[in-house]
């Protein structure tokens, strides 16, 4: 490679070198072939940052306490110096907006280019799941009607009403997402077009299920005696299109909770994927600089202290461990990948066939477009990154006084360990199984839901709670239940707590 | 592709609004903190906000989540020591194993409180809320004119050392450039013809010579003009501004004769320093009396006034006969916003109370803007009380109120203070 004369590499930056480094890194990320949403990239400081991570990464965010919340618990910990800020903050919108903090010395903002611009954009451009489930372009649009709609509601009914009723939705919002099919994705226009007449027609259709003129027809009674005639996982859509005294805006404030629900999850289930793939890109742009002669000795050794930290994995009995960082594992998954298509082992083919030795810029690309943390996993996790990580796999019964290691990085783990690895990411396993199983449409109104237990992991103490915010959506008794061991339905929590049967049995 | 932008001057409060909402939220938690945090202040220090404590708890935002027991399988890295089949007796408590993302956070069972600051006006408006300085209208209208001295451009005139350089100096360089713009215009000439007598194909040695002594004479013209005069001084100019002030002068009254214990006192104490951290609010400048009194009154200082036991018996017109006394000599009524707050337990010698009375209604409620008696004991009213009870039914300025323990001053408080609708109306 022809070397060419450096870039300067005086750590503190300007907009003109911003420009420098942004155009060489752009450079090498279309010869690595990412393909990104435009970039608009904003400097800010310190105090904007804390703004920015109130509001959960949302560019524009309504009005409520938590965010406030939020705001005082990250002030306080990054006054008291117990936690460094971000680097940055990306946004996954069209353009893609990242945030870089004004304290970061030049090396870091080259980092954090060639991590969020190039990295994280070309993830959210290209996977499957962002590609299905968001739609960039109009999430702006979309956050800014659903400021603007609450603001107006807020004005109309009352902080106190709008609030009551979004704490209702928070507590909801992991039940707002469709997970077994594929949504429709928000747009602006098309939320505007038909905001108005949805209200009208929504409430007509709820008028139509609750109403109480006898029916002539009683063919189509018997018809309705189980309602929804399947379980519904998405509680909040069948909230908003069913729930029998919701008013029209409060239908609309539970669509907004749960759109931006649906915005939020394909992050969720991306996290190891999108950290280790703008990891990777970073380390792999800026080493490409490098090897032109672009960029100095100076600014790798900053650069890889950087890169070092972020990808470092503590071990189980280190004092800093909380579980795997995914930083680590993604970052090491895909530079794996990229060993075994160059450099493929004896051990790699036998496991790997179809990749060993190939096209890794072609694997790569494959990898990160048609998998989630679960697949990716469960698809690519390779014998030798297990004994690099010395994974181990602990299998903890609460039936046992002991916990017993499962699996080892060995011949006989391996496939237990990815299995069992891939399943921790997996977020049907991890959040709670809760379907609306009945609503008596001709009876008490009463809504039923049902917990399925994963591997015996009873829900934890705040279900009372959360069924109270229930509670306040439907506005008629609701009840939790759960299969227990003779696989007789009991009631595990209810709101209002008025039978005192379901209470006994509860408490057993 | 990329486009940059620079933020970092856009507003960086977008979350005050949030911040607001919390706080709005968590009121009665919040207004809690407030009013335990009163007890543990001095009486004049108003300058700091508090840190407020809400508990966890109280904060949570619940979610349906996995609890413990059941079946978990984890997978962790740096296996240094174990087998496939080991076991392991289980941790005590197992935390901090695997968070696996989603699911860290939500767990509500945190027993840390939740500790966040607010400022002194947060502070104040919350532990005031709804409260309001009664005829406080007349009070506006009174409000003080004070001077305060600003400056005023320049001016020719002053002592040195309000001499301003920077002005002085731009005068000395324009009188030089006006007073030397004629000669300086002569020399350019003569230096002019000079150049042409230079490039002449003749030797006009004389004509140089009588041109350069010319310019000669010239420069020293111009250098002779001085580089400062006492014309060119410039003095910073200041000027008397007024400005309305409110000033306001708070008079704690105490009895502290044998039958006032220690624990009586700090109650009064207590009771003072919300009073003080009101008036605050409304005034910038509060002068605050310290009067004690048992047969007789006598001014002291805070430490003394809350800390040193007296013996004796109990004449409380003595404490307002000093006030009256130190009303006459220092604050002039039209001056000065009189508040007053006399506490005591009640016990008063009996022929006194009458006194007393007569005193507050002809001497004392006619200065001040309100005066506030407040009994602190278990036991039945006296005289005292039975006194100022006739007084208080008939004067908006004058109210009494009784606490009988410490949980009592905050709510006494807000009712001696309670915005009158009608009034604000």
């Amino acid at each position: 490679m022809t070397k060419r004369k450096p870039l300067d590499d005086n750590s503190d930056w300007t907009f003109k070198k911003l420009e420098q480094y942004q155009s060489e890194i752009a450079r090498v990320a279309e010869h690595y072939r990412l393909d990104t949403y435009i970039n608009q990239i904003e400097v800010i400081t310190a105090e904007q940052m804390m703004d920015a991570y109130a509001s959960v990464g949302m560019p524009i965010g309504y009005n409520h306490w938590t965010f406030g919340k939020k705001f005082i618990q990250t002030e306080q910990t990054y006054k008291r110096g117990q936690m460094g800020l971000a680097y940055e903050i990306v946004i996954n919108s069209d353009p893609c907006i990242s945030y870089l903090m004004e304290e970061n010395s030049m090396a870091m903002q080259a980092l954090v280019i060639a991590h969020a611009c190039y990295g994280h954009n070309s993830f959210f451009k290209g996977n499957y799941l962002f590609k299905s489930w968001t739609d960039a372009s109009s999430i702006i649009d979309y956050l800014l009607f659903a400021k603007k709609y609450i603001a107006d509601c807020e004005h109309k009914h009352g902080i106190d009403e709008v609030e009551a009723c979004l704490d209702a939705c928070h507590a909801l919002m992991n039940h707002g997402v469709d997970r077994y099919k594929r949504p429709q994705k928000i747009s602006m226009e098309e939320e505007l077009k038909r905001q108005k007449e949805r209200e009208s027609y929504l409430q007509s259709q709820v008028n139509m299920l609750w109403r109480t003129i006898p029916d002539n027809d009683k063919s189509h009674d018997k018809a309705k005696v189980s309602f929804p005639s399947e379980p519904q996982e998405n509680i909040l859509y069948f909230i908003e299109k069913n729930a029998p005294l919701l008013k029209p805006w409060q239908r609309e404030l539970v669509r907004i909770v749960r759109k931006i629900s649906q915005y939020f999850y394909p992050q969720k289930q991306t996290q190891v994927m999108n950290e280790g793939w703008a990891c990777f890109w970073h380390y792999t742009i800026l080493n490409h600089l490098y090897d032109e002669g672009l960029v100095t000795e100076k600014f790798m050794l900053e650069f890889l202290h950087n890169h070092t930290n972020v990808v470092a994995q503590p071990e189980y009995n280190s004092p800093y461990y909380s579980g795997i960082n995914p930083y680590a594992l993604g970052f090491n998954m895909f530079i794996d990948i990229r060993r075994i298509c160059e450099h493929p082992t004896e051990e790699d083919k036998a496991w790997f066939p179809e990749i060993a030795g190939s096209n890794w810029l072609d694997t790569l690309h494959f990898a990160m477009e048609n998998f989630k943390d679960e697949s990716f996993i469960s698809q690519f996790l390779s014998p030798k990154l297990m004994r690099d990580f010395k994974l181990f796999h602990l299998h903890d019964d609460n039936s046992n006084n002991y916990i017993e290691v499962g699996a080892i990085h060995n011949e006989s783990g391996y496939k237990k360990i990815r299995m069992q690895l891939s399943e921790q990411y997996n977020l049907s396993n991890l959040e709670a199984n809760i379907q609306i199983t009945n609503a008596d449409v001709t009876g008490d109104r009463s809504l039923t839901l049902r917990y399925i237990p994963h591997q015996q992991v009873n829900l934890a103490d705040s279900k009372d709670e959360v069924l109270k915010h229930l509670y306040y959506l439907w506005q008629f008794d609701v009840k939790l239940i759960q299969e227990d061991s003779h696989g007789v339905d009991e009631v595990i929590a209810q709101c209002p707590k008025a039978k005192i049967q379901g209470e006994k049995k509860a408490t057993v | 592709m990329a486009n940059f932008i620079d933020r970092r001057l856009n507003s960086k409060n977008k979350s005050t609004v949030n911040r607001q909402r919390f706080i709005r939220r968590y009121k009665s938690q919040i207004k809690k903190s407030v009013a335990d945090a009163v007890n543990k202040r001095g009486v004049t220090d108003v300058t700091s906000g508090e840190s407020i404590t809400i508990t966890k708890k109280d904060l949570g935002e619940p979610v349906f989540h996995q609890g413990n027991g059941g079946i978990k399988d984890r997978v962790h890295p740096g296996n240094d020591q174990f087998s496939t089949g080991d076991r392991i007796a289980r941790p005590p408590q197992q935390q901090g194993q695997g968070g696996g993302p989603g699911d860290a956070s939500n767990s509500g069972d945190g027993s840390d409180d939740f500790v966040f600051s607010i400022s002194k006006d947060e502070y104040l408006n919350l532990l005031f809320e709804d409260l309001e300085l009664p005829n406080l209208e007349k009070n506006q209208l009174d409000k003080l004119i004070d001077y305060k001295t600003v400056r005023a451009g320049y001016c020719a005139d002053g002592v040195p050392s309000n001499i301003d350089i920077v002005k002085s100096l731009q005068g000395s360089i324009a009188r030089r450039i006006a007073m030397t713009a004629d000669k300086r215009r002569q020399l350019k000439e003569l230096e002019a013809e000079l150049t042409q007598l230079e490039q002449a194909p003749h030797d006009n040695v004389q004509a140089k010579i009588t041109l350069n002594k010319a310019i000669k004479d010239i420069k020293e013209q111009i250098n002779k003009v001085p580089f400062i005069d006492s014309f060119d001084l410039r003095y910073r100019n200041y000027a008397k501004q007024p400005v309305p002030t409110s000033k306001a002068v708070m008079f704690c009254l105490m009895d502290v004769s044998g039958s006032m214990d220690q624990a009586t006192k700090d109650i009064a104490k207590r009771f003072y320093i919300l009073l003080y951290l009101f008036l605050s609010r409304t005034y910038k400048t509060i002068d605050v009396v310290y009067i004690r009194h048992h047969t007789q009154a006598k001014e002291v200082d805070e430490h003394e006034f809350f800390y040193s036991q007296e013996t004796g018996g109990t004449i409380a017109s003595s404490a307002l006969e000093l006030m009256i006394n130190i009303i006459a000599d220092r604050y002039n009524e039209n001056e000065w916003n009189i508040y007053g707050a006399q506490a005591s337990d009640g016990d008063n010698w009996a022929d006194d109370s009458p006194h007393c009375q007569n005193l507050m209604r002809n001497k004392i409620l006619p200065k001040t803007r309100y005066f506030s008696y407040i009994e602190i004991t278990q036991r039945a009213h006296q005289s005292l009380w039975q006194q100022y009870a006739q007084l208080a039914d008939g004067d908006s300025s004058f109210s009494i109120e009784h606490i009988k323990s410490v949980e009592d001053i905050y709510p006494v408080f807000r009712s001696l203070f309670k915005k009158k609708i009608e009034q604000a109306a």
